[in-house]
């Protein structure tokens, strides 16, 4: 026996095992990942993948099958509801659980648990704003109604099913990446996976920027580049629509000229926003128009695109009720669809539902702030946020009577907030059950029933579309919206005073809508929801465009079929473009473009505006327009250390239209005055060498200027699909921006036996190792669409039936 | 002969062992093995490193063959920034075969110096 040698290969070996077992030397800990009885290969779906199985849980009522078809979408048929919710979380849980995980960690301020201190200012923004207080007492409303109760347990149960089956070898692979393990499933996560949906759609607001910009700007200027009705605008319920005297009367504070309109503050506070694309289309049309005689309902939810997708396809099947759709993995219920009857979708509401509050603390204990001439009690909310490899963080949040101080001198974000205080009120903290709506839609049968399950839906606000059978065609903007006085929450308010603050929810039944109108069609694309006789204040931040390219085609198109509404929801005309084209041209001074150059201006003014994959006049337009909008805006914007919302373009080219004389054209750097014809020219001088930059990249087509990319959830990548060779935009209808875009395309025929189409960039499995994972994203791509398959009973056999599933009491 | 029964050994227990324990089993193994049919130093090295070099070459080329090398793909470009599915189940094979030969080297060095000079 030689004890050197012994000792030393010893070492060496157990040294090998723990660098290739860790993170200590390596970047990761290559030798577990590798492993290929344990590791990612373990991840690596046989293409052939056999799905059928046979399961038994003691907690299910009876029997549920699920059929998978090829595209891998499970047909579920259960003998007893709550058996589907439990069969869905299961499923949810086995193709998608680590996204489910992480997006509600996202939610609940719980990223820095995995990923470290790096996460701790995006979790203390989350916890700041109460999301887990949202999603607390939206639990505790479920609670309240033994059917949402009920199904929420079962979903959960489900999830839980499925994780407790896990071995380290069948962990998803993303766990094994990142190195750690699922945490059992709660209602809570269900609630703040909808929680998570509403800070996307309803947690948008530029209170403080426009604070600034109040300041900063003249009353005059200001409501010119900040308007609250635009010229180019064609409303959800169209114009001339008489609404009835209003139920709730709002009075503005007494003192609001001197202390809100005009007050003299300024903040430099900067947030973590939601992405303001977050919108979506979606329109039906009644029978006169259709070929079928049928009604059409089509709806594309415009949301951030990611691998997996947040969508996941299924269709639920009991004697209660038989529905198909995009269900959210996290939630029960099938959400945007159809059942045997009708059909709803979605688009955003974009009401502002966020406000804040500068709140006065007696001293820095924040334990008493100054409202209505009394000093008043705070509460405190510790927030405790785990962080990876260290100890816990604990954040203090006061809550007043308006909500969560979400900035005080201990919490800036980094961000300049001059050491004040404020309060947040928000919409999505009030007791709401918006699941209730999906599942009551999902058995809706007629108007009645679908009027009956809008009701649930407080926040965020949606424009809700329906289709029937029996040939109602219907939309309302729905929502709890608070009842505001002119320009109420565009601004930070005083928190001292109980007269600022929301003074009641508009009546549901004085919510924009529109039922069976005489032209045939109802639709909405996150425009303004009714025009300026509408008796409620309705803010300003509502994209025109798509929706009046919608309406002007949907008014004249007749004999309508599926195949019409495919051509129509990945149209790629950008009407912005129509518009705003002429008036570039019409002040660009040609004599003042050099020769080399003259062959861009061509290319713009030859363009059919349309944004196609290949089309170059589309690229011309988009770099010269941003840079027309630096050359008007960015002498002024940058001479502040403000933050400052920027002006929408539609105002900006409704301003050029009617305003060639705008004080914002001259450019306050250099001592001459600049008009809008200077501003162009400059646009266009600053445009050319990047023009030419990108023919000479080969990059002057639109698709590869865009760049469209599916990304993965968690931001890698080699799991993502990068360079997608699709055209559309933020103003065309296909609105499939860089990372944005049509999350979920569906067209529903209501012929008696229902017709409908779908597609969504992603794949049934949220496993990057199976064939399932991304094998939609071509057709979405190449604006193709799948049918369809709304399976009956008694097709069992069929040979579109390609695994199935079951799912017994054992 | 013992350097074969070694091979086979370490490939049979390495995939048994790692049914049930963690990955790096696969040096108890060859540890345990090359104590077993003591052989010289550099006979234990290649018997080890060849055995789990087999083995995890293998199971991971079957896997990937199965799976259309998709996930390899994948794997590959995040981890070794280079997209090429059989450089992954090389350097798979590689950290299985050397971590199993240095454990066998270790263990050679077990037995009284005679004991492999006979063989």
């Amino acid at each position: 026996m030689k004890i050197i040698p012994l000792f030393l290969f010893s070492l060496i070996t157990v040294g090998l095992v723990l660098i290739l077992n860790t993170t200590w030397v390596l970047p990761a800990p290559l030798g577990k990942i590798l492993a290929p009885q344990s590791g990612v290969w373990q991840n690596a779906e046989p293409l052939d993948m056999d799905y059928n199985a046979s399961l038994n849980f003691p907690t299910l009522n009876g029997k549920v099958s699920v059929y998978f078809d090829e595209r891998l979408v499970p047909h579920v048929f259960a003998e007893n509801e709550n058996d589907a919710y439990f069969v869905q979380g299961y499923l949810h849980a086995k193709f998608r659980l680590w996204q489910m995980e992480f997006q509600t960690h996202a939610a609940a301020g719980r990223l820095s648990e995995i990923v470290g201190e790096k996460a701790l200012p995006l979790d203390r923004d989350k916890r700041r704003l109460g999301m887990v207080y949202a999603a607390e007492i939206a639990e505790k409303e479920v609670e309240k109604d033994p059917v949402s109760l009920a199904e929420c347990n079962n979903y959960t149960a489900g999830v839980n099913a499925y994780i407790s089956s896990l071995k380290e070898s069948t962990l998803p692979i993303e766990y094994k990446l990142l190195g750690y393990h699922p945490e059992k499933w709660t209602n809570l996560k269900t609630a703040l996976f909808l929680k998570f949906m509403a800070f996307d759609l309803a947690g948008y607001e530029n209170d403080f920027e426009s604070t600034n910009a109040k300041t900063l700007l003249s009353a005059n200027d200001f409501n010119k580049i900040y308007p609250i009705i635009m010229d180019s605008l064609d409303p959800i319920v169209p114009k001339g629509t008489v609404f009835p005297k209003p139920g709730i009367e709002v009075k503005i504070p007494a003192s609001a000229d001197s202390i809100y309109y005009d007050r003299n503050d300024t903040t430099i506070i900067e947030e973590h926003k939601p992405d303001p694309n977050n919108g979506s289309n979606n329109w039906a049309v009644a029978g006169s128009k259709t070929s079928s005689g049928a009604p059409i309902l089509c709806n594309d939810p415009h949301l951030g695109l990611n691998l997996p997708s947040l969508w996941y396809e299924m269709q639920i099947s009991t004697p209660a009720f038989n529905a198909y759709g995009a269900t959210f993995p996290g939630a029960p219920a099938i959400i945007i669809g159809f059942n045997d009857s009708c059909a709803f979708g979605f688009t955003n509401a974009m009401r502002d539902v966020r406000d804040y509050y500068e709140i006065k603390f007696k001293d820095a204990s924040r334990k008493e702030y100054w409202f209505d001439s009394a000093w008043v009690p705070t509460t405190f909310r510790i927030e405790k946020i785990g962080r990876k490899g260290q100890s816990d963080y604990l954040d203090t949040v006061a809550y007043t009577i308006m909500g969560p101080v979400m900035y005080d001198p201990t919490y800036s974000g980094g961000r300049n907030t001059q050491n004040k205080n404020y309060a947040v009120r928000w919409k999505a903290h009030d007791p709401s059950n918006e699941l209730k709506m999906f599942t009551l839609l999902d058995k809706a049968k007629n108007y009645n029933d679908y009027y009956e399950a809008i009701k649930f839906l407080h926040t965020p606000g949606q424009n809700c579309i329906f289709a029937c059978k029996n040939g109602d065609i219907a939309i309302w903007d729905q929502g709890a919206f608070p009842a505001k006085w002119y320009r109420q929450g565009d601004f930070v308010m005083p928190g001292t005073d109980s007269s600022y603050f929301w003074q009641g929810v508009i009546p549901q039944e004085e919510n924009p809508h529109e039922i069976n109108p005489a032209r045939g069609f109802v639709s909405s694309a996150n425009q303004l929801p009714a025009d300026s006789t509408y008796p409620y204040y309705l803010g300003g931040n509502y994209p025109p465009y798509r929706g009046w390219e919608i309406n002007k085609r949907l008014s004249v198109m007749n004999q309508i079929t599926p195949q019409d509404m495919m051509k129509l929801q990945t149209d790629n005309y950008n009407v912005f473009g129509e518009m705003a084209v002429p008036v570039l041209l019409k002040y660009l001074d040609q004599s003042q473009i050099s020769t080399q150059d003259q062959k861009y201006l061509t290319i713009l003014s030859s363009w059919n505006f349309r944004n196609d994959p290949d089309s170059k006049g589309a690229t011309v337009f988009k770099v010269l327009w941003d840079s027309l909008t630096v050359a008007v805006w960015a002498d002024e914007f940058n001479n502040t250390k403000l933050k400052l919302p920027r002006p929408f373009e539609s105002t900006l080219l409704d301003l050029m239209k009617k305003d060639s004389t705008l004080s914002f054209y001259d450019n306050i750097n250099t001592p001459q005055k600049e008009t809008l014809k200077d501003d162009i020219l400059t646009a266009f001088k600053k445009s050319a060498p990047y023009f030419n930059q990108l023919e000479n990249e080969g990059k002057l087509e639109w698709w590869k200027f865009k760049d469209t990319k599916v990304m993965n959830l968690a931001r890698l990548d080699a799991f993502s699909r990068l360079h997608l060779p699709i055209g559309g935009g933020t103003h065309t209808i296909n609105a499939a921006n860089a990372q944005h875009g049509p999350s979920w395309r569906m067209i529903v025929s209501l012929t008696p036996e229902t017709e409908a189409y779908g597609v969504y960039p992603g794949g049934q499995s949220g496993n990057p190792g199976s064939r399932f994972y991304d094998d939609f994203v071509d057709s979405w791509v190449q604006g193709k669409y799948y049918r369809l398959w709304v399976m009956k009973y008694g097709e069992e056999k069929s040979d579109k039936v390609k695994w199935v599933m079951t799912f017994s009491k054992s | 002969m013992k350097f074969f029964s070694a091979l086979f050994l370490i490939i049979i227990l390495s995939f048994c062992a790692c049914l049930y324990l963690p990955w790096w089993s696969i040096a108890i193994v060859a540890f345990i093995v090359a104590a077993l049919i003591p052989q010289n130093p550099m006979a234990s090295f290649i018997a080890g490193f060849t055995a789990v070099f087999i083995l995890w070459g293998a199971l991971s080329f079957y896997i990937s063959s199965q799976n259309g090398h998709i996930l390899a793909h994948r794997i590959s470009l995040l981890v070794l920034k280079n997209d090429s599915a059989g450089f992954l189940i090389v350097v798979t094979a590689l950290i299985g075969g050397l971590i199993a030969g240095f454990a066998a080297l270790s263990a050679s060095y077990l037995r009284p110096r005679s004991a492999y000079e006979k063989s």
